[in-house]
């Protein structure tokens, strides 16, 4: 095979700092798909965007190394030059298709102005080449779709639009970075699958960027392992995962999550009993105030959990599931009968339900949203006890230390501010937090999506243990799968705010009645496998 | 109780406001001026600090001595720039006098020339058309200007950050209540009402300041109500809910200090607003009661008075130092506030 794209000895650095690229090397081959993988801040996106110069140059500098592709150096080419080769020869496609379509222009006017640039095509020529290419990725009538705006599709169909546009003038070089992330997972794998049947039709190389090392071994020829900037390994696909030499990269392969929950603190005692629950939003009233159309969020959802157990909540985004762990404390109205260890909550109102607070507790995604950044983190995690548990600031302090220990942080972090910690140590404050009452239930909605793979392993060894401690019950909430399998011991499937499947998880997992649970299961554990 | 401690992110902006020199220094100038404005009474004024007088202390400043105590006939306040009593003291004892030996409505009956009297040794910038003397009236003129502006800021800001907040916070029905409310209340003619209220009361400091607050904190809302509708959906913010804290707590903790940025940032220029505000109601007359020092009226004679120009340059300079001064801290603030700056 020829050789297409070589980094030779590429070093980055921003405003003369820590380089965050260092000395990397790397070569693709025609037609081959290359896996740059490692966590975030690895250097990995750094080193996609300097392949096409896209960093901004006033910060970034690169004091060593060439990019040579078809013998030339990208780092001294012209910026005339580059233009030239950006979207004709090496194409890119990013992470978030939301915001890397211009909301203003129509999917033909964005495809068209790629073919327009680089190979002068107007009018019907345009037109013709951009319906060949919404078929080539798979949009259904093209034709219909060329004059719809970005709002207007879905986020796999806006990836495929994308990805059209990365495609239009056949590049020789496709850079993928985490094409996937934002998509759902039998989004992911539609679109995964796109990818590797277009590389076999157009003979293009991949360089494909993600942190997700179950893509890599489908998808993928050859990986390259990135860590703090530095290339720590680069192999075969296959052999890597057979046999991975660094230390770095077993961890990020020993980082998958045990296959199923602990069951040590399990017992029949009833605490939550959801019966038929809805929550519907209103989105347009009459002129006095009546409903007169809503978007029923939630439909008729009935489950149940025993102390000590937990309820894995799986759906694509949209599906109602961070909904209902709302409507469960109350931060979002609903109808429908909720039941805490036999007392009936659900027709509480804001102030008489505030008591019950302390025992249903939230985890949130988003660990950098979801501290307050002008509070130490004692303030944050007291604040709760200052309601739910008035007591001498001594009392208050003892607690807060020991719930920081049960969290796994250095207790003297407690006078330090949310900024100062990483993603997973923030998501342990915020389950520490949640900790320091002394729930029965917690929510926890998506705690791990935004973690790194290995962190994510982490904050689940974490919360098995805590439940085993405590014998707390959870009501995981997530899209991914492999998560969902290593807490859960029940499992509730949604699809547009109705419960598809509802049973042992155990059960689900190895013989999934429903036809939406076979496809969610067969696109996630497709890579674990 | 500890020091105040500030946190990183205070730091950071203080480090901020520092770096940007000229703001910084403005800020001191500023304050120094304010200062010595507040202690105008020492430094124009037309009464002795100290006047010693057959072996006893007198502190006019501060109290009032009849004239019979310096041998005259009257049991009114002594007037001691009249060279009777004047003489009577510097003969038994003596006077210390403020450097500025007038006050803000004290006449000058000595001029040589008729009034507006230009520049001289005595009176340092000249007097008005009614022989008073200009730098003292632009020392207290200054005084009541930054006084005026502070309260008004501090009082608009205060009614407009909690209307802005309610709005933002509570959304809905409140809040299109409120903005309608708003779109009228605005569109009602400042000017005209201060023109009929001043027709039926003798408009002083304290009317102004009521009648420019129901409008000037209207400025604010918008910007405190946008950050409580952005912060309200914040995940920290439901986290609060969810640890049962009542609506006014989660206002004031968690989503105030993030509001109170846009509200520091836009503070200098609310007070240049209100300082200008007042000036040109003065200066057409609907301000201040007639006699009070006031920069618009100095403005409003140096109009009238063409052949004088040290009235209209003096109140120009002040004015426009002081402005000037205000703008310089306003963008510092602006610059120590910039996440975007470290």
């Amino acid at each position: 095979m020829s050789q297409l794209l070589e980094i030779k000895d590429l070093s980055v650095t921003f405003d003369a700092s820590i380089p965050a690229v260092q000395r990397l090397s790397l070569r693709i081959n025609r037609g081959e798909t290359v896996a740059l993988v490692g966590e975030s801040g690895s250097g990995k996106s750094v080193s996609a965007l300097s392949v096409l110069r896209l960093l901004d140059e006033r910060h970034a500098s690169y004091p060593s190394g060439e990019i040579v592709f078809h013998g030339e150096d990208m780092l001294k080419a012209s910026q005339k030059r580059l233009r030239q080769i950006r979207g004709r020869q090496i194409s890119m496609i990013f992470q978030e298709p939301m915001t890397s379509l211009n909301p203003l222009h129509t999917v033909e006017k964005q495809i068209s102005e790629t073919l327009a640039l680089h190979k002068g095509m107007r009018g019907p020529q345009a037109r013709s080449r951009c319906i060949e290419l919404l078929e080539l990725v798979g949009i259904p009538s093209p034709e219909e779709r060329l004059n719809s705006y970005p709002h207007q599709l879905s986020g796999g169909q806006k990836q495929r639009v994308m990805i059209a546009m990365a495609l239009a003038n056949e590049p020789d070089l496709l850079i993928a970075d985490e094409p996937t992330t934002a998509l759902d997972v039998t989004v992911q794998k539609q679109v995964l699958e796109l990818l590797k049947d277009l590389q076999h039709k157009l003979g293009m190389a991949i360089l494909l960027i993600t942190h997700d090392l179950s893509i890599v071994r489908r998808y993928a020829d050859h990986v390259v392992v990135m860590e703090r900037g530095l290339l720590v390994e680069e192999a075969p696909t296959r052999t890597l995962f057979e046999d991975p030499q660094h230390p770095y990269t077993r961890r990020l392969l020993d980082a998958e999550p045990p296959a199923s929950p602990s069951g040590a603190m399990v017992n029949n005692k009833a605490l939550l009993d959801v019966d038929s629950l809805d929550v519907r939003f209103i989105t347009r009233k009459s002129l006095l105030g009546k409903p007169k159309a809503w978007f029923q969020a939630v439909e008729k959802v009935s489950f149940s959990l025993n102390q000590g157990e937990t309820l894995g909540i799986v759906g694509e985004s949209g599906s109602g599931k961070t909904t209902i762990g709302h409507a469960l404390l109350k931060l979002t109205g609903s109808t429908g009968s909720i039941r805490l260890a036999g007392e009936e909550l659900s027709h509480l109102d804001q102030k008489a339900f505030r008591p019950w607070r302390s025992r249903i507790q939230i985890v949130f995604q988003d660990p950098f949203g979801s501290l307050s950044p002008r509070m130490s983190v004692a303030e944050i995690i007291r604040e709760g006890l200052e309601i739910h548990a008035p007591a001498t600031p001594e009392e208050q302090d003892r607690k807060v230390v020991q719930s920081l220990d049960d969290v796994g942080l250095d207790p003297d972090a407690r006078h330090r501010y949310p900024h100062e910690f990483s993603g997973g140590q923030r998501q342990r404050i915020a389950i520490a937090r949640a900790l320091v009452l002394q729930p029965e239930l917690i929510i926890l909605d998506e705690p791990t999506s935004a973690l790194d793979r290995t962190v994510q392993k982490q904050v689940i060894t974490l919360l098995r243990d805590l439940q085993d401690k405590y014998g707390l019950s959870y009501v995981f909430i997530s899209h991914d799968l492999s998560v969902v399998r290593a807490l859960s011991h029940k499992l509730l499937v949604l699809k547009n705010g109705r419960v598809v499947e509802y049973g042992e998880a155990s059960g689900i997992f190895s013989a999934p009645q429903h036809e939406y649970t076979r496809e969610l299961l067969g696109a996630a554990l497709f890579y674990t496998r | 109780m500890t020091v105040v401690k500030l946190t990183p992110i205070q730091q950071r902006r203080l480090a901020n406001f520092r770096k940007n020199r000229r703001g910084f220094w403005s800020l001191w100038v500023f304050l120094a001026l304010f200062g010595l404005s507040l202690i105008a009474e020492l430094i124009a004024n037309d009464v002795p600090l100290v006047t010693y007088y057959k072996g006893d202390l007198y502190f006019p400043v501060v109290e009032s001595v009849p004239e019979e105590t310096f041998g005259g006939f009257l049991p009114t306040e002594a007037d001691y720039r009249d060279s009777f009593i004047a003489d009577e003291i510097e003969a038994n004892g003596w006077m210390i006098w403020p450097p500025i030996r007038f006050s803000y409505n004290t006449t000058n009956y000595n001029l040589e020339v008729p009034s507006p009297a230009p520049p001289s040794t005595e009176n340092w910038i000249g007097t008005d058309d009614q022989g008073r003397d200009v730098a003292a009236r632009v020392i207290y003129g200054f005084r009541i200007s930054v006084l005026f502006g502070l309260i008004l800021t501090i009082l608009s800001c205060i009614v407009g950050v909690i209307v802005g907040a309610i709005q933002g916070f509570y959304g809905g029905k409140i809040d299109l209540i409120g903005q309608r409310f708003i779109e009228v209340w605005s569109g009602l003619p400042v000017l005209y009402l201060l023109i009929i209220l001043s027709s039926i009361v003798q408009p002083n400091f304290w009317w102004l300041l009521g009648i420019m607050l129901l409008f000037s904190w209207m400025g604010l809302v918008d910007v405190v109500r946008a950050e409580f509708l952005r912060a309200r959906n914040f995940e920290y913010v439901k986290a609060a809910r969810a640890l049962g804290l009542g609506n006014r707590k989660i206002m004031f903790r968690h989503i105030l200090p993030n509001a109170m940025v846009a509200t520091l940032t836009f503070l200098p220029f609310i007070l240049t607003g209100a300082i200008t505000g007042l000036t040109s109601l003065d200066f057409l007359g609907f301000g201040l009661p007639s006699g009070s020092p006031s920069l618009g009226e100095l403005i409003a004679q140096g109009k009238s008075n063409l052949h004088a120009p040290w009235l209209g340059i003096s109140a120009f300079i002040s004015l426009s130092i002081m402005l000037t001064l205000l703008v310089f801290v306003g963008e510092a603030v602006r610059d120590a506030f910039d996440p975007r700056k470290n």
